[in-house]
């Protein structure tokens, strides 16, 4: 603040004008959500994550959605911050909408989407005010799966089964035990059930009110537009997951 | 000295509704040698004819490499081309430093043409005196487009561009039926064949030409073919052609030599009619 006294004329003129000075480059997070955890099954790939949104350590929220469809072909599972998630989906959105905008027959898939969220947190890590988040990306386009991980700081990389935060403690040690290549898609439902089960034993942050989200390689279903289908499930911890609805076609 | 006096500035119209600058800077792209491209599902060809300025000058390049899936043959001013080309590969390398992922032609085609539309409507600014032909692959298969100075674009299945074009356009709009199922090894031959229609009575060798393509799939990047491939194609699909220019010379000199060269020497007539590159 007073840097200004010892400066010349010239320079205080400077330090004046420029925001430089007033600009709060390291920020921390506020409302934060705790893991997710995701992993590919014989025909798409799973996604799972609590509801909820902790204020400092108190568990504020029940009812946030930290996974959301991004396009016709990716989900999007978010731990950190919960309104840095909400600038990086308005962000991706965006890209979306202008992509769809062409009308061409091309569209982002889970590689485009996962490439440009590395470049975005990279980008704003480097300004020394990063997003808050570790985010798992997973989808399926052209019979393809696809799940890969960004951290905060933009380390990036794809693999058959990833998580964050405490999931990578607690989480990935099972899935490393018993994922398979070839688990169904009941099967994957409990290896994850599993997962947030322990998560919610052993982290003070989890909640009991579980999402899980998946996508799949819709030919699987006999479907003659070979269109990619979201669906949306909702589950309790007490094992009883029960299908929510489609939410997306096409 | 002027042709009228609405053709001193690009965004001046006449009477008749036209742009005589814009028009002008389409008649470059006439004066230039000639260009073509054409495709199938899974390929792309383009080809150029080089023409050295002076005996003891080398020829300008006419084809670039854009990106591994794009390429772009001109005809026209080609220092414009070179600027042209090089911000289409700064766009390209631009998409896929943010989506690790080729850009698709359709949009940078977009692009390029918004860019040189831009020229047109600024008082300050002259058209590119360039066309393209960019050819690629993407999403949705094998692409081939022209774009002019006006900021138009079209998709073609095959086009030719540049001086006596017509002679080449005659020859691909008879054959540009299978040109969808093609392979890439007929895909050239038809190019070298349209190309060899613009050359009228000149020997078409690999000195003169350049010939370049992209593919689907792995190793089919786009490239442009070295000399010895090139010549080596010519050997292999034009031994007749070679000598059907030498017939036209001669003038009615030798029928005898069968089928292929009947059908050059039938191609040369269009050709000539279509000299001027007036039309369009």
């Amino acid at each position: 603040m007073n840097m200004v006294s010892s400066s010349t004329p010239a320079t205080n003129m400077n330090s004046l004008m420029s925001s430089e000075d007033n600009i709060q480059r390291t920020q921390y997070p506020y409302v934060t959500g705790t893991s997710v955890v995701g992993i590919k099954y014989k025909d798409g790939i799973l996604l799972a994550g609590d509801m909820g949104a902790s204020y400092g350590s108190t568990l504020r929220n029940k009812t946030v959605d930290r996974i959301q469809p991004i396009g016709k072909h990716s989900l999007i599972g978010a731990s950190g911050d919960i309104s840095d998630f909400q600038e990086i989906l308005r962000k991706l959105n965006e890209v979306i909408l202008y992509d769809n905008m062409w009308d061409d027959g091309n569209s982002l898939g889970p590689k485009e989407v996962h490439n440009y969220l590395t470049r975005l947190i990279y980008n704003r890590r480097n300004k020394f005010d990063p997003l808050w988040n570790s985010i798992v990306l997973g989808g399926v386009k052209n019979g393809q799966k696809y799940l890969g991980m960004v951290s905060m700081i933009g380390v990036h990389f794809e693999d058959n089964h990833v998580a964050t935060g405490f999931g990578n403690h607690l989480a990935r040690p099972i899935l490393r035990d018993e994922w398979h290549e070839n688990l169904t898609f009941e099967e994957g439902v409990k290896l994850l059930e599993k997962c947030m089960r322990v998560l919610l034993y052993r982290d003070r942050s989890a909640v009991n009110k579980i999402r899980v989200c998946f996508l799949f390689i819709s030919n699987v279903l006999n479907d003659l537009l070979s269109a990619f289908f979201l669906h949306i499930l909702y589950s309790s911890i007490s094992l009883d997951l029960r299908f929510y609805g489609v939410n997306a076609a096409s | 000295m002027f042709r009228n006096q609405y053709d001193t500035d690009v965004t001046t119209w006449s009477p008749a509704g036209r742009l005589f600058q814009v028009e002008y800077a389409m008649e470059a792209v006439k004066q230039g040698s000639a260009a073509i491209g054409l495709r199938s599902k899974t390929h792309v060809v383009l080809a150029s004819v080089n023409k050295a300025n002076n005996e003891l000058s080398s020829h300008q390049k006419k084809i670039f490499k854009v990106d591994d899936h794009i390429g772009v043959a001109i005809a026209g001013l080609t220092a414009d081309g070179r600027v042209l080309s090089r911000y289409m590969r700064s766009e390209c390398i631009n998409y896929s430093y943010l989506y690790e992922s080729p850009l698709p032609i359709g949009r940078l085609v977009v692009q390029l043409a918004d860019k040189a539309q831009v020229c047109t409507q600024r008082s300050w600014k002259r058209p590119y005196g360039v066309g393209l032909l960019v050819g690629g692959l993407d999403e949705s298969g094998a692409h081939l487009y022209y774009n002019c100075p006006s900021g138009n674009y079209f998709e073609y299945q095959a086009f030719a561009i540049g001086s006596r074009s017509q002679a080449a356009k005659t020859y691909l709009e008879r054959k540009f039926g299978n040109f969808m199922e093609s392979s890439r090894e007929n895909l050239l031959k038809d190019a070298l064949f349209a190309l060899r229609e613009t050359l009228q009575g000149e020997k078409l060798t690999s000195s003169n030409c350049t010939v370049a393509v992209v593919g689907v799939g792995k190793g089919e990047e786009f490239q442009i073919l070295d000399k010895e491939t090139v010549q080596a194609l010519i050997n292999e699909f034009e031994i007749a052609g070679e000598e059907a220019p030498a017939a036209a010379d001669a003038e009615d000199a030798a029928p005898e030599q069968g089928g292929a060269t009947e059908q050059g020497a039938t191609d040369q007539g269009p050709g000539n009619e279509g000299a001027a590159p007036m039309d369009i």
